[in-house]
């Protein structure tokens, strides 16, 4: 018997970015350096790719939407087929790299590897990586819903080519980025020189992984929060300084509106013991009713009587959950939930949340 | 008695079927097996992708992950009809009069024998091709639809319309229906001879299939339609004029939760082998449904069969590399 019954998963990242956002130097480094592990990378074009291999397979970008009613319910066809030929030899590489085009819509992507089964089985996203040029962005994102929303649904955001802009200036960047995406972990970066660790592996739709080594999650109110390399960047100025609340999330929103044309937004809410009967209708009716706005969603759950936590996550109308750990003894059983998308009402969500909990 | 003499391989084995009395295997790695008195092994492709058997040659078409469309002789000799660097080929088809189409990207082409290539372009990636059973008229699956053309002259594609992705694309051996295999769990087919006289083809929809159906197989005279998708055989009658409108699909094998993966019927009975995710294969006829196990699970999902010329024997791949030759009789 081969490996292939038996391996996990293979894990898939996806690298989104616009044109000249540094993609391609980000995919030459992760193929030429010495980190011990081939990856496979299916482009668009070859480009500018100089690397000669084997496993570089270009794929005409082709969304289907699928014949069930749903609009935001979007695969990517092309990717079924080459992840499904690609998995048929596993030994070959140990993950797979989606380069997607500038003005890709990320979400079509990311769903393919939830709604095709053989997909599902075989591998598993790993996580969504936006780049993005410090320079270009606040045009990018004056001229085009996608930059703003390969955003909003990454999991990591490289803040790339900063040598091109003064500090104060990627700052700034830093700060719009955070606003759209405040659960994203935000690098900074000179010719896509992010450490390769802080890209690949991530485990962020790893919903046994996912949150725990997510620390802007968690936010900087929280205890259990780890300081990225640039957490240190001017936070107390703009909002999201330690003792901050996420309730109050929306005014700095409204503060960083001024400099771009944002029109997601995010929604984080916290609040104690939940009643699983209450909670598990609403966020599915919430889900499939509002599913189009929301882009992601990500929380960790207390049950009320449930010694173990409870983390969800969700793509537009695609949700799934599952018990993670015990509670450790010290922790505050709390629960916490954070929507990314457009047109979400802060008060209407916190109000649903609120009339789930336990004490409610 | 049915008895099975195993054949291993290294993992993924696309295709199973026979040339004349002899067996052959394609692997996912580009190899392709056969069984002649010994085992000979012919190095093809930098990765196999999609193998086929032609019925009018006895001969093998298979497309690569190195871009070349190649036609395997009963003698194991490659002959390479097509090279397109740096693409992948995913569907071949056979045709009459040594005719072979494979689909690259957005565009489908039909190789004639004396070796000229036509080019049918697509507004979409063409996913699946087939020939017509009469006439050199290729079908192109692809979203949103299928495209018929005739590769013989210069005539308008006509356009099959289904919103949603197809998969697989088949005629029927009478060459009155086209059916398609979709992303959605369901099959879509079009009755044509309506549309020869100006009509719109009818459309046909078969749903309900719990996964993404893989294989489809006809009944030696086109009277059935199976397919794989659900824990059983989903076998639609197609001997009606209107094929299965207002009809319910016999459901043949099954098996509680574990899903049917291939579906091959025999070359001239209505005889079909069922091949289920585990690795286990049953034989069903249609007449009372009688089954018969062919081969106990095993290591992975059957992903072929094939029947060798004379109908005794059935060769089987698997997507574990278990792969092997059953002889029904015993």
């Amino acid at each position: 018997m081969t490996d292939a019954q038996t391996a996990k998963p293979i894990p898939v990242t996806v690298l989104t970015g616009y044109l000249g956002a540094g993609k391609t130097t980000l995919l030459n480094r992760i193929l030429t350096e010495n980190h011990g592990k081939k990856y496979a990378v299916i482009v668009n074009e070859f480009g500018e790719i100089g690397i000669d291999n084997d496993l570089i397979v270009e794929s005409d970008e082709e969304i289907y939407e699928m014949n069930n009613g749903c609009v935001c319910c979007t695969v990517r066809g092309d990717l079924i087929r080459v992840v499904e030929g690609l998995m048929r030899r596993p030994g070959r590489f140990d993950g797979i790299i989606v380069e997607t085009t500038g003005l890709a819509d990320p979400v079509p992507v990311a769903q393919t590897f939830f709604m095709d089964d053989d997909v599902r089985t075989k591998s598993q996203l790993d996580a969504v990586v936006a780049l993005v040029d410090a320079k270009h962005l606040p045009l990018r994102l004056k001229d085009s819903r996608e930059a703003e929303d390969q955003i909003a649904f990454a999991d990591v955001v490289v803040i790339n080519k900063t040598d091109l802009v003064t500090k104060e200036e990627a700052d700034v960047i830093e700060e719009i980025v955070r606003a759209i995406n405040p659960s994203a972990r935000v690098y900074r970066a000179e010719r896509s020189g992010v450490p390769l660790d802080k890209v690949l592996n991530q485990g962020a739709f790893d919903l046994k992984r996912v949150l725990d080594n997510d620390p802007h999650f968690l936010d900087h109110d929280d205890p259990d929060h780890v300081c990225g390399p640039d957490c240190d960047h001017h936070h107390h100025d703009h909002g999201h300084d330690h003792d901050h609340h996420h309730h109050d999330h929306d005014h700095h929103h409204g503060h960083v509106s001024a400099i771009h044309d944002v029109t997601v937004r995010s929604v984080s809410l916290r609040g104690g013991e939940l009643i699983a009967d209450k909670f598990f209708p609403w966020i599915q009716n919430l889900t499939q009713t509002q599913g189009p706005n929301i882009l992601r969603l990500k929380g960790i759950i207390a049950f009320k009587g449930d010694p173990d936590r409870y983390v969800v996550q969700g793509v537009h109308m695609i949700i799934e959950g599952d018990h993670q750990r015990p509670w450790k003894e010290d922790e505050k059983h709390e629960s916490r939930l954070v929507f990314i998308g457009r047109e979400l009402d802060p008060v209407q969500l916190e109000a649903a949340f609120k009339a789930c909990e336990a004490s409610a | 008695m049915p008895t099975v003499a195993p054949y291993d391989i290294e993992g993924h084995v696309a295709t199973a079927a026979f040339l004349g009395e002899t067996a052959f295997f394609a692997a996912a790695s580009g190899e392709i097996h056969r069984l002649e008195g010994g085992a000979k092994v012919t190095a093809a492709h930098e990765g196999l992708l999609t193998c086929i058997r032609d019925p009018y040659s006895e001969s093998l078409l298979s497309g690569g992950e190195d871009g070349r469309v190649l036609r395997i002789a009963a003698t194991g000799d490659v002959t390479e009809l097509a090279n397109v660097p740096r693409k992948w080929i995913s569907a071949v088809a056979a045709g009459p009069q040594g005719a072979v189409g494979y689909a690259v990207g957005k565009s489908s082409f039909v190789r004639l024998a004396d070796g000229t290539v036509k080019e049918f372009a697509e507004t979409r990636t063409v996913e699946a091709i087939a020939f017509a059973p009469k006439g050199l008229r290729l079908a192109a699956a692809r979203y949103n639809g299928v495209s018929l053309h005739w590769a013989g002259m210069n005539a308008e594609p006509m356009d099959l319309e289904w919103k949603g992705a197809h998969t697989i694309v088949t005629f029927s051996p009478d060459g009155r229906f086209v059916v398609t295999a979709m992303q959605e769990n369901a099959l879509h087919g079009w009755k044509l001879d309506g549309a020869k006289t100006g009509a719109e083809a009818r459309h046909m929809r078969m749903t309900g299939y719990p996964a993404k159906v893989k294989s489809l197989s006809w009944s030696p005279k086109g009277k059935w339609l199976a397919s794989s998708g659900a824990p059983a055989a989903i076998v639609w009658p197609f001997s009606a004029k209107d094929g299965p409108m207002g009809k319910a699909p016999l459901e043949l094998g099954t098996r509680a939760d574990i899903m049917t993966t291939c579906v091959c019927f025999h070359n001239t009975d209505e005889i079909l082998a069922i091949g289920f995710i585990d690795g286990m294969i049953l034989g069903v006829r249609i007449a009372d449904g009688k089954e018969v196990l062919l081969r106990r699970p095993g290591k992975g999902a059957i992903t072929s069969m094939g029947w060798s010329g004379d109908g005794r024997l059935l060769a089987f791949a698997s997507e574990a590399g278990d792969c092997g030759i059953i002889d029904i009789a015993g």
